[in-house]
């Protein structure tokens, strides 16, 4: 896979694609494998993070997260989260095997019970922790996950509205998503995503997410410090505000089992 | 031995924690919380109430050295019962050193361990006794004394214990609800074992996840946690919990396939009379967004049967359960269980249980549970349907 993947991107590299009808879907994927392989080799990670949940009437609630990745080759990632606040779920952790296509695996640990417990990933679309979020939106990005469109160039409307964006549909082939099409807005350069707009199952327009302050780690790899969630069927939002981004830890598979998601701090 | 085993296990820990350099990770959380009973029927002992209130405090200290490769958890736990001498009651729930290497981990003191995967009946789960007059439900424990080596194998995960020490289980006293006519004498437990409630248990699980099935086989040697009764008559009559030696085989396989958990624990458990089996198994299944809402229902059935099939020793043994589980996904992690168990032998014999719970503001929980028991002749505590309230502070 990551060979075809780098051939698809020397082929990319020598090409320069006319948009004709019909190759919109190629392009797209294109865009896509190229998305993918500038966020590849990042090994694993560890980061912190604030949640804010936000109503209708601005009453606000906050969440503390930490969340530690292994990058997985040809296969979804795998992801512990550590809950700090609401303190009455401190200690409360999730496990996450995913997997692009199929149902992910997953465990949670209740320190009260001192039990973990497999759950059902079915409901990749349902909210995380009470947040704007859904799980399928919070899980790492893999080209099988969508079919491909491309629709346009755009600015990315980021904060100097400097950068160019292709605009791709994304179509999920997952069968349980709680999406009918994917919007994203990936910009010319560094393929980082700046905005995405998800319809719902009944085609309507949901949500939309932004992207704002990409830093560069490792001299490599992007990420964006701040999420912005808007729901706007409910007029709740979430914002996600990233912190203490760190790469290369030497985490790996023993950091992610059973036993170190009942002892992990 | 008991008492010197924890006496050393309590230094042994306090000396590390002393000599573990305090510039690392310390960290100090706990709740506060005030709880109420109220009865729906008057009790039917004199002594007994209509409303029990109660205070309990849990702590957490914690502090890691080495890279986190070594930590210790400190949690003790109390409750002060208005009524109930018995309930007014402090526990260590843990005391634990942690020590952590790649592939295997070692865990030295009082701490807490849960095998099994089911709701309503826990068969396989055996290391730690109920902490009954804390809650009737199963879940609060007593800190047990032990040292479990932890292997992390690519064919699962194994674990060693041995357990120094027994600890009786929890019963109401006099002025408590819940209970029968007699009182549970806890002050003079008899044992099987002439080393009592200093006999060493041992026991060993292996657990592996293989795609989407998950399974553990357990097996344990030692005291029962599950006591009889012997009446004592002269005086004032009272029941003596006596627990004999058993031996136990524990399998626990829970399938998770699309929205649906299917679960099984089956026991072999062979005591001072018996040698039988005990099969506990069903399935929760979990619809998605009901009703255009973020809500999950989920749909639970088990069904318990015990070989011995005396309702008086396994109050699971002819038995079927259903619950609901409502969760809200909200910002507040509203939730609700409701069970409805049937006893199938005596179609007159059931329990309704409702537990929910909601977040308020950042650092409180509010909970109610609602018991309500059939009231017959064989049901010592028909009598006594109860709500219970609980407000809780987090910090």
């Amino acid at each position: 896979m990551k060979i075809t993947l780098i051939f698809l991107a020397a082929i990319l590299s020598f090409t320069v694609l006319p948009v004709i009808a019909g190759e919109a879907e190629d392009k797209g994927m294109e865009i896509a494998t190229q998305r993918k392989l500038h966020d590849q080799g990042w090994g694993d990670s560890q980061a912190e993070m604030v949640m804010t949940l936000r109503n209708k009437s601005g009453q606000k609630s906050v969440r503390n997260i930490r969340i530690k990745n292994l990058e997985v080759e040809n296969d979804g990632d795998k992801g512990l989260t550590i809950f700090d606040r609401p303190r009455d779920v401190k200690g409360t952790a999730f496990l996450s095997f995913s997997h692009p296509l199929g149902n992910d695996d997953q465990w949670l640990y209740l320190p009260a019970l001192k039990r973990v417990k497999r759950i059902s990933s079915k409901n990749k679309s349902g909210p995380f922790m009470g947040s704007e979020f859904a799980y399928e939106d919070l899980t790492s990005f893999e080209v099988e996950k969508y079919s491909y469109k491309y629709l346009a160039d755009e600015n990315c409307g980021d904060q100097n509205n400097r950068l160019k964006c292709y605009k791709i549909e994304n179509t999920p082939l997952y069968k349980h998503s709680g999406y009918t099409k994917i919007i994203s807005w990936i910009d010319q350069q560094e393929y980082r995503v700046y905005k995405v707009e998800y319809y719902d199952r009944k085609k309507s327009l949901l949500k939309t997410l932004t992207f704002s302050n990409y830093k560069q780690y490792n001299n490599k790899f992007w990420r964006a410090d701040n999420y912005q969630m808007i729901n706007h069927q409910t007029g709740k939002s979430t914002s996600l505000t990233w912190k203490n981004y760190q790469f290369s830890l030497g985490l790996s598979d023993k950091d992610f089992n059973k036993n170190s998601l009942k002892r992990v701090r | 031995m008991f008492d010197k085993t924890l006496q050393l296990i309590v230094n042994c820990i306090l000396l590390f924690f002393l000599l573990s350099p305090l510039s690392h990770a310390f960290e100090f959380s706990g709740k506060v919380g005030m709880s109420t009973m109220i009865y729906q029927h008057a009790p039917l002992y004199e002594v007994q109430h209509r409303q029990q209130a109660s205070i309990l405090s849990e702590l957490e200290f914690y502090h890691d050295w080495n890279d986190a490769q070594d930590s210790l958890t400190f949690k003790p736990y109390i409750r002060i019962d208005q009524h109930d001498n018995k309930r007014s009651h402090f526990d260590i729930r843990e005391l634990m050193w942690l020590h952590v290497r790649d592939n295997w981990e070692l865990r030295t003191g009082i701490g807490k361990v849960f095998w099994g995967v089911n709701e309503s009946n826990h068969l396989v789960d055996i290391i730690n006794q109920d902490d009954q007059v804390d809650d009737i439900n199963g879940e609060p424990k007593l800190g047990q004394p032990m040292i479990n080596l932890s292997l992390i194998r690519d064919w699962g995960i194994i674990d060693f214990f041995i357990l120094p020490g027994f600890r009786e289980r929890t019963f109401p006293g006099e002025e408590g609800r819940l209970r029968g006519f007699l009182v549970v004498d806890t002050d003079h437990a008899l044992y099987e074992s002439s080393a009592g409630r200093n006999h060493t248990d041992f026991a060993l699980r292996w657990n592996h996840t293989i795609s989407d099935f998950d399974i553990g086989v357990s097996y344990f040697q030692g005291t029962n946690r599950d006591p009889r009764y012997k009446i004592n008559v002269p005086g004032k009559p009272d029941l003596i919990p006596y627990y004999d030696q058993i031996n136990q085989l524990g399998l626990d396989f829970q399938a998770t396939l699309e929205g649906w958990l299917w679960k099984l624990e089956a026991i072999q458990r062979k005591d001072e009379i018996d040698n039988y089996t005990a099969v506990s198994g069903g399935f929760e299944y979990t619809i998605n967004g009901i009703m255009d809402s973020s809500s999950d229902l989920g749909l639970i059935a088990e069904y318990s049967w015990d070989e011995r099939n005396n309702p008086t020793l396994n109050q699971f043994q002819n038995d079927m359960m259903l619950g609901l589980r409502l969760g809200f996904n909200d910002a507040q992690s509203t939730e609700i269980l409701a069970g409805w168990l049937q006893y199938l032998d005596y179609s007159e014999l059931r329990s309704f249980q409702i537990e929910a719970s909601r977040r308020l503001g950042d650092d409180w929980k509010f909970s109610l549970d609602l018991r309500i028991f059939s009231d017959n002749k064989i049901n010592p505590i028909g009598n006594d349907d109860q709500l219970q309230l609980t407000l809780e502070r987090y910090f």
